[in-house]
């Protein structure tokens, strides 16, 4: 009789055993858990978290927390409903309607309606520094209070990315809507009142940001995390012995070959998956004002001249990627049949020769000095050295001139005082947004990040103009793709590389922002499996 | 009445310089290239033709350089420190915020340097050629001549990343902040350990060495040797005689080197990323922050010139024939 019992309580105890493996090994994971601090830290300072008027990735960072936007974005290029639950574009493309949630409030308890979208669009149209990524829209129609409809003079394929968290926060119209300057509004810095995840606790410029969970946040059971703080942190190596200590539990915008790899070793995760929105490239910008920059052939000869794999695998330790035009190639309007330039000394040699730049005794063909972009070594000064050497193999005698801080290199770009200069600049999504500034001859200004290489040539105007208008994906990929030709072979600038960012993170997070915006995305799905 | 004619005389002195010094200060910062305009851009990403332009009107850089002189001198006259171009918050605001950090770093500094230089040169005077005064010279001349920030991020490398003592950087670590006041205070305690060695080594050196030279100056003295043979204790006759002579050159020194001080304490707050106004100055200029530059020199030159004030007052209070000489 006992011994029958005992097999019985046997049977159930390996019955349930063997339930709770099923369960587990079905990969229903544990839920996800309430509560944790982020804690990051920021390169640069922002100057304030509205992000309506102020672009950049120190703003819209923090911004993205604070204030949702019609659209969200998941990591295939694809738009995902946000404060806006369905939208239509109009098969003629000239108008976008946004139908909003009917329970978002702002951070004040105030109800967000299609009068706050519309304000915050015609804001943005009037103050944002990306002038081109509004530029068609004449008015935003408020039918009703979750309604709004965009109507724009073109078709604007671009729109819809437009409405992401990083490029559309929506702010509260009762607030910003006094009168005031919004470029200078007190509620830029103190008191930032949005929609979004998280609301601001405390913004000490220049030192940190404190972001605590929004309880009504419009999307039940989000955020996750409790806090989110952001501390202003220039020094590289001070981010790696502080991540080390526990200081900081993520870390993004990482692009050091020997930090990351220093972190890895420590059991922190780095993936360089949340930057194709905003797709960087490293490149060596051409001024085309000044002999002998203005003859292709010494551009292609430059270009040929650049092992961009020695860059890639020694210079950024492999983590980068090779560039040869000016759409990065996680964009879906990359082409890849681009001419690569693979390194070709003799190559480089003939065409400066068919240039006419022959070698004087002392093997030099001439003199020109480069510029680089001061902030990271590893993108700019270190390619500026490399190509010094490099350019000396085939007679150019190239001159290396720092800059003592940014606004000196700034200033010597956008007066056309440079020969070369290396940059780093964003494609910023769609290419309306950050592609088409540094080609057309209308854009060619005494401001950095527009056409300062003085380039101009009506067919790529011409084709970027209609690519711009052109909403069937198809034709506009096919626009893109001569586009890409056109200039990878007459060179206004010479890509390098895309820029290698990384998300590092300690290995207890979940859940990480790796759409297309990455950390400029809200942050209300991360959540924190440790203590 | 006595002190009041050669205080009133030296704050006119004072006034004058402080305008003398934005004056200058003011042509030196626009000899440097590139305008705010050009770092709010690189903020931003990009800018539009539009924008520049309205940001130019607004700071008034398309004035001419004496006309914005002028304007800034009247505006600050009247109290108003103006508005950060990178920030558009009022200067006085941001001043106000990180004035107390500055000054708790470089009070603590120039107490610990004053303590500690001077009870480190009176007990090498005791043994003038002995193995602890000799090694305080050498010592001294190191810390002396090693350049501040390079001194700083030795003490990071081996009590904050080898031995995990002291934090990396920073002044505070808000997302462990424990609570209540104690808590708080105790870690700011922490992370002031550092950079208050970091500022204070230079002066521990020099004060030592002056100290010890002092003393064995003051030690010789007639009186000193009437103090011995009257049979006073050592004690007595250290602290008690020689000390207080001994110790008015170190206060001079002191007061005399404040003004260095707060330009080491730029370095050492950079380094630390410690949330004061040297650093605050150091990024506004890399930002060309000109509103913000001038406010913080103008704060600067006032701090330097109440040092300046103070130590006279503090020379009177220890040295007896100041107060009652002919002055």
């Amino acid at each position: 009789m006992k011994a029958r019992g005992r097999m019985n309580g046997i049977r159930v105890a390996a019955l349930a055993l063997a339930l709770t493996a099923l369960v587990g090994a079905s990969g229903t994971a544990i839920a996800q858990q309430r509560g944790g601090t982020l804690v990051m830290p920021m390169a640069q300072a922002p100057r304030h978290l509205n992000s309506a008027v102020q672009s950049g990735i120190a703003t819209m960072g923090p911004a993205a927390q604070l204030f949702a936007s019609p659209l969200r974005y998941d990591d295939k290029w694809n738009p995902q409903p946000y404060l806006a639950q369905k939208w239509e574009l109009a098969p003629d493309g000239k108008s976008l309607t946004l139908h909003l949630v009917k329970n978002a409030v702002f951070h004040d308890g105030k109800p967000v309606t299609s009068e706050d979208v519309a304000f915050s669009i015609m804001t943005i149209k009037a103050n944002h520094p990306f002038s081109s990524m509004l530029a068609p829209v004449e008015k935003v129609e408020t039918p009703d209070p979750y309604t709004a409809i965009i109507r724009m003079s073109k078709p604007h394929p671009a729109i819809l990315i437009a409405m992401s968290p990083a490029l559309c926060p929506i702010i509260p119209k009762h607030i910003y809507g006094d009168g005031k300057d919004i470029k200078t509004h007190p509620n830029n810095s103190a008191n930032v009142i949005g929609s979004g995840p998280f609301k601001l606790v405390e913004f000490k410029p220049g030192q940190h940001i404190v972001m605590e969970r929004f309880d009504r946040f419009f999307i039940p059971g989000r955020p996750y995390l409790d806090k989110i703080i952001m501390k202003v942190n220039p020094d590289d190596t001070a981010i790696v012995v502080g991540a080390e200590r526990g200081e900081f539990n993520l870390w993004t915008f990482a692009a050091s070959a020997r930090n990351i790899e220093r972190l890895r070793k420590a059991g922190w995760i780095a993936t360089d998956k949340g930057y194709e929105g905003i797709g960087p490239l490293t490149w060596v910008a051409f001024n085309l004002k000044r002999k002998p920059m203005s003859d292709i052939k010494v551009r292609q000869a430059i270009s040929y001249a650049m092992d961009r794999d020695f860059i890639t695998k020694s210079l950024h330790g492999g983590l980068s990627k090779p560039a040869f035009g000016p759409i990065v190639s996680s964009s879906p309007f990359y082409d890849a049949s681009i001419n690569p330039y693979r390194v070709d000394l003799k190559k480089a040699e003939a065409l400066l020769d068919a240039a006419g730049y022959k070698k004087a005794a002392n093997g030099e063909r001439f003199a020109v000095t480069i510029d680089y972009i001061p902030g990271s070594d590893e993108q700019s000064k270190n390619v500026a050295e490399y190509l010094k050497g490099q350019l000396r193999k085939i007679g150019i005698k190239l001159e290396v001139r720092a800059s003592p801080d940014f606004p000196s290199w700034a200033k010597r770009v956008a007066s056309f005082d440079f020969d070369m200069t290396t940059d780093v600049v964003f494609n910023w999504g769609d290419p309306v947004i950050g592609v088409h500034r540094t080609y057309l001859a209308s854009n060619i200004r005494n401001i950095i990040w527009t056409n300062t290489q003085s380039y101009d040539n009506p067919k790529v105007d011409e084709l970027l103009n209609n690519a711009a208008e052109q909403l069937d994906p198809v034709k506009r990929r096919a626009y893109y793709a001569v586009f890409q030709k056109i200039v990878n072979e007459e060179l206004p600038v010479a890509w390098v590389n895309v820029v290698p960012y990384y998300t590092v993170y300690d290995k207890r997070w979940r859940n990480l922002p790796l759409s297309i915006w990455g950390s400029m995305s809200p942050l209300d799905d991360l959540w924190w499996a440790g203590k | 009445m006595r002190l009041l004619i050669p205080l009133a005389i030296r704050l006119a002195y004072a006034a004058i310089l402080v305008v003398a010094v934005i004056v200058l200060n003011f042509l030196l910062i626009r000899l440097a290239p590139g305008d705010p305009v050009e770092t709010i851009a690189g903020a931003m990403g990009g800018m539009t033709e539009e924008l520049r332009a309205e940001l130019v009107r607004a700071y008034g850089l398309d004035l001419s350089l004496p006309q914005q002189l002028l304007r800034y001198l009247a505006r600050m006259l009247s109290g108003d420190l103006g508005y950060s171009y990178f920030f558009n918050l009022p200067v006085s605001g941001l001043i106000l915020e990180r004035v107390p950090q500055t000054v708790l770093l470089v009070v603590v500094a120039v107490a610990v340097s004053l303590l500690a230089g001077t009870a480190l040169g009176v007990l090498a005077s005791r043994r003038p050629n002995g193995w602890f005064s000799q090694s305080l010279t050498v010592l001294s001349v190191v810390g002396y001549a090693a350049p501040v920030f390079w001194t700083g991020i030795m003490l990071i490398i081996v009590f904050a990343a080898w031995l995990p003592l002291f934090p990396v950087s920073g002044m505070d670590d808000i997302a462990n902040a424990g609570n209540g006041w104690f808590a708080y205070a105790l870690d700011v305690a922490h992370h002031l350990v550092l950079p208050v060695a970091t500022l204070s080594i230079i002066y521990v050196a020099q004060y030592s060495n002056l100290a010890r030279a002092s003393m064995l100056d003051v030690l010789g003295a007639d009186y000193i040797r009437t103090a011995r043979a009257k049979g006073l204790s050592e004690g007595s006759v250290y602290f008690k005689h020689a000390l207080k002579n001994a110790i008015l050159p170190v206060v001079t020194v002191a007061g005399l080197q404040f003004g260095n001080l707060l330009a080491g304490a730029i370095l050492v707050e950079t380094v630390f990323n410690w949330p004061g106004l040297g650093r605050l100055a150091f990024e506004s200029i890399l930002r060309r922050d000109h509103p913000t530059i001038l406010g913080i020199l103008f704060c600067s030159a006032c701090m330097v010139i109440a040092a300046n004030l103070l130590t006279d007052l503090v020379y009177r209070a220890i040295d007896p024939r100041i107060r009652t000489g002919s002055r």
